[in-house]
């Protein structure tokens, strides 16, 4: 039968027809071999452009549609919508954009642009003399979701799923969660205790019925598509039966081996059975196996002598637990960057006086390691004069990372807030270069600290060094034009948040891609901020990019909607515009396996007959869930076995031919 | 300083500011003005514009001011700028190149500065004749030409005691060799000294 396209080229107003001369494209194209009917109209996407395609197609009879307008980007969905609302094959459909890549660029030359747009619309005519109609099929869904990192973040993602009725797996590396939010003392700008703020939440995660909690416990593989992942959890041993443990305490007050505490920054110290804080969640003890006498060098063992219940168990083992979900959620969050591997200038982390941010919210936190006295880590004493360094590690090409950390310069403030209030006779004097105050309540915060006598220097510092029991700061007033010094007696640095140790390694997992910096990269930056390129795959929090409380746990709500959305669903719909692979001509020798970065082709056996007799032999088989329409298979392919639906070689040669023409 | 007309400025001289970057190898654009080279710099009490504010100045297009000023002379080429800068600004450079335009320009240098230049230009004298340096005469022709005649005299005696001041120059094997590079870099440079 005959091809009876439609050809509908737009004016976009004057956005198209001012540079190109519409009516001569129509006349150019509208004998091309096919085209059954051919008009122009000034906005081909409004209501009354759809219903003249629509009314054109049943008056002609019209079996496929090219429609000339902007980019199919924007609107080929709609034009997809309106020719489905004709009754034909929405894939029945080629675009050719003839505004961003015709006369947007090409207005100084209207002529040239006039001819581009006929050569372009050919190319649309060629193309879509080639298509087939695709029919989207659908994938079952498995309504459970897995959320990675057990920080604020994944607490807030864990909570809205299974809130709206869905089962989710919490899954923490650490044998507690909370994640660096309940280290902090108070939080910007409204000054409520983090604590008292984000235990509740702890709390609430553990009891909701919907959540299974996973401490101590890693995420090692995962296998499968969106709606149907098949996830491996790898439980480190405890060393302690949880399942009998009731919490009382004993254990650790008794073990006999102290080490530096990473809950505490190496501020304080916990013993070696150990529960990080007191309102842990769970609230049970985990052995570390690098200092525990026994584990080590099999004495002592006083923990399992004196537990009532005989829960402390050293035979433990890791364990490998298999789970499935639908959606995963990757809340990794961050690490600050370790400023004492590059900052020789402030000292590589020699002094002691020179703490982080973060080290300085444990100083000040009432459950800290001082009980919330500021006291500087050399000698206990109270610090009087504070200095705080403002973008260490961060907008520092030349030695660390190149963006704005985001959190730091409202931290600072508060920092200096505390010191003021805190310390009697106490004075803060800050480093910038700009304090970034964009958020609600924010700017008045910052002035506030100003207001109560925070002393604010407009400069970087380049060298720290000891003198006597002080600290001299050389830096630079850029407004006075002056270097200056100051003797402080307690440095705090805020440094560049980075992401999480080990986050490569979840990318890798997940499929997902990450930034030259090692943030994982959003699906859109504007458009698609939770989303990543890998469907089913999903990013809370800090872990995408620096970020604070207020706007982590925003991201958490929406991540935590999509997947809510995603598994509302009994099954889903996937895009038809995937790999085939022709089995006839595919020789199996898998070079496209190589190339998939989705991990969609395995390998099948077929049988055929050759010669009368069954054969058997392999060949690519490509999975419909997986496959995400990349099309790297089909340019490794030598045979031309795989080939892109609705972008085949086919298609794309008779493309090229028309315009070379 | 009075009001700069910024634009001006710019405009006018759009070549310097380019000719600065290109010399110096130097991205002067990305500085921020975070003052880091100026909070390090051991020299900058005896300057007239900071490390930062020179940067600036070559941002703004500011030749004249910055051909005439002492700053530029006074830099020791220490590099601590350099090794501090988080933009990677060589500071140093920069200074570097001003001073060699500030000197084919033929502009003297002004205040202490010029002793910088009567330093430099006594040193460069021995090396062009002897093929190295000959102390005595160095010391000689700064302290003359300056007019500091005692400067730095209570350092000689045990110099030439410890044996690092020869009375008479040596020459090294490549002398000649020597004074041919600085005839070629005068010939490339156009005749200027």
């Amino acid at each position: 039968m005959a091809k009876r396209i439609g050809l509908f080229i737009c004016w976009c107003g004057s956005n198209i027809g001012g540079v190109v001369d519409v009516p001569r494209v129509v006349e150019e194209t509208k004998n091309y071999p096919g085209v059954a009917f051919a008009t122009d109209y000034k906005y081909m996407c409004s209501e009354p452009g759809q219903n003249l395609i629509i009314s054109k197609v049943k008056e002609h009879n019209l079996d496929r549609v090219v429609v000339a307008s902007c980019t199919p980007m924007l609107h080929e969905p709609t034009f997809r919508k309106a020719i489905a609302r004709a009754g034909l094959n929405p894939y029945m459909f080629d675009m050719a954009n003839i505004r961003e890549q015709c006369s947007w660029v090409h207005s100084n030359d209207k002529e040239a642009a006039t001819q581009k747009a006929i050569a372009l619309v050919k190319r649309a005519l060629a193309k879509v003399s080639q298509v087939e109609p695709l029919f989207e099929s659908s994938i079952p869904i498995t309504k459970k979701a897995l959320v990675v990192g057990a920080g604020i973040a994944g607490i807030q993602v864990a909570l809205d799923i299974a809130d709206s009725g869905h089962e989710v797996i919490l899954l923490e590396r650490e044998s507690t969660i909370g994640g660096n939010m309940v280290k902090l003392d108070k939080t910007f700008p409204t000054m409520d205790c983090s604590a008292c703020i984000s235990t509740p939440k702890m709390v609430q995660a553990a009891q909701h019925p919907n959540i299974t909690i996973m401490t101590y416990a890693e995420l090692v593989d995962v296998q499968g598509y969106i709606g149907n992942f098949e996830i491996t959890i790898k439980q480190k041993a405890r060393y302690v039966d949880h399942t009998i443990c009731t919490g009382c305490g004993l254990c650790t007050e008794k073990c006999p081996t102290k080490v530096l505490s990473s809950f505490e920054l190496g501020m304080g110290k916990r013993k070696a059975i150990y529960i990080e804080f007191p309102q842990a969640v769970p609230n049970k003890p985990v052995i570390d196996p690098d200092n525990c006498r026994y584990l080590k060098n099999g004495k002592c063992g006083i923990c399992k002598k004196l537990c009532p219940v005989g829960a402390v168990d050293f035979e433990q083992k890791d364990e490998l637990i298999e789970e499935k979900v639908g959606a995963i959620v990757i809340a990794t969050g961050y690490d600050l960057i370790k400023w004492e591997e590059i900052y020789g200038e402030y000292g590589y982390g020699r002094f002691k006086d020179v703490i982080t941010g973060l080290q300085f919210e444990r100083l000040v936190n009432a459950s800290g390691p001082t009980n919330g006295l500021i006291q500087r880590p050399s000698d206990g004493k109270e610090p009087k004069t504070v200095v705080f360094i403002k973008c260490v590690g961060s907008r520092d090409e030349a030695k660390a990372k190149e963006y704005c950390s985001r959190a730091c310069c409202m931290y600072t403030a508060k920092h200096a807030h505390q010191v003021i209030e805190k310390i009697e006779g106490g004075h803060a004097y800050i480093f910038y270069m700009d304090v970034r105050t964009p958020g609600k309540a924010y700017d008045e915060f910052y002035r506030r600290t100003v207001d109560e006598g925070a002393q604010y220097i407009r400069g970087r510092v380049s060298k720290i060094y000891q003198s006597g029991d002080k600290l001299v700061v050389m830096g630079a007033d850029t407004l006075l034009g002056s270097a200056v010094h100051i003797e402080a007696d307690l440095v705090v640095l805020a440094t560049a948040m980075v992401p999480t140790e080990g986050s490569e390694k979840i990318a890798q997992l997940a499929g997902v891609n990450i930034d030259k910096d090692g943030f994982f990269i959003e699906a859109h930056p504007k458009l698609r901020p939770v989303e990543t390129m890998t469907g089913g795959v999903f990013l809370a929090g800090a872990c995408q990019g620096p970020k604070d409380i207020p706007d982590t746990v925003s991201q958490a709500s929406g991540a935590a909607a999509k997947v809510a959305a995603l598994l509302s669903n009994e099954e889903m719909a996937t895009d038809p515009m995937i790999c085939h692979i022709d089995e006839k001509m595919c020789s199996g020798c898998l070079v496209c396996k190589e190339v998939c970065p989705y991990k969609a082709i395995s390998e099948k056996t077929i049988t055929e007959r050759i010669a009368g007799q069954p054969v058997e032999r392999m060949v690519a088989s490509v999975n419909t869930g997986l496959c995400q329409g990349c099309g790297n298979c089909t340019v490794a392919c030598r045979a031309g076995a795989a080939n892109l639906k609705g972008y085949t070689n086919l298609q794309l040669l008779s493309e090229v031919d028309a315009l070379c023409r | 300083m009075e009001s700069i007309n910024v634009n001006e400025s710019i405009v006018k001289n759009a070549d310097f500011t380019e000719e600065i970057g290109i010399e110096s190898g130097q991205p002067v654009q990305k500085c921020y003005q975070c003052g880091k080279c100026t909070a390090g710099c051991p020299l900058t009490f005896a300057m007239d514009y900071k490390p930062n504010q020179v940067i600036r100045m070559v941002q703004l297009g500011m030749k004249d001011e910055l051909l005439k000023c002492q700053t530029i002379w006074i830099c020791s080429n220490c590099s601590t700028c350099t090794t501090r800068c988080p933009c990677n600004v060589e500071v140093a450079e920069v200074m570097g190149a001003l001073r060699i335009m500030a000197g084919k320009s033929g502009t003297t240098p002004p205040g202490k500065a010029k002793y910088v230049e009567v330093m430099y230009d006594a040193l460069l004298g021995t090396v062009e004749r002897f093929g190295r340096t000959y102390e005595v005469g160095l010391v000689m022709q700064n302290n003359l030409k300056s007019g500091k005649l005692f400067n730095n005299a209570d350092m000689g005696m045990p110099m030439f005691q410890r044996g690092k001041l020869k009375l008479l120059p040596t020459k090294v094997q490549g002398a000649a060799e020597v004074a041919r590079i600085f005839a070629e870099v005068r010939k490339m440079e156009g005749g200027v000294k």
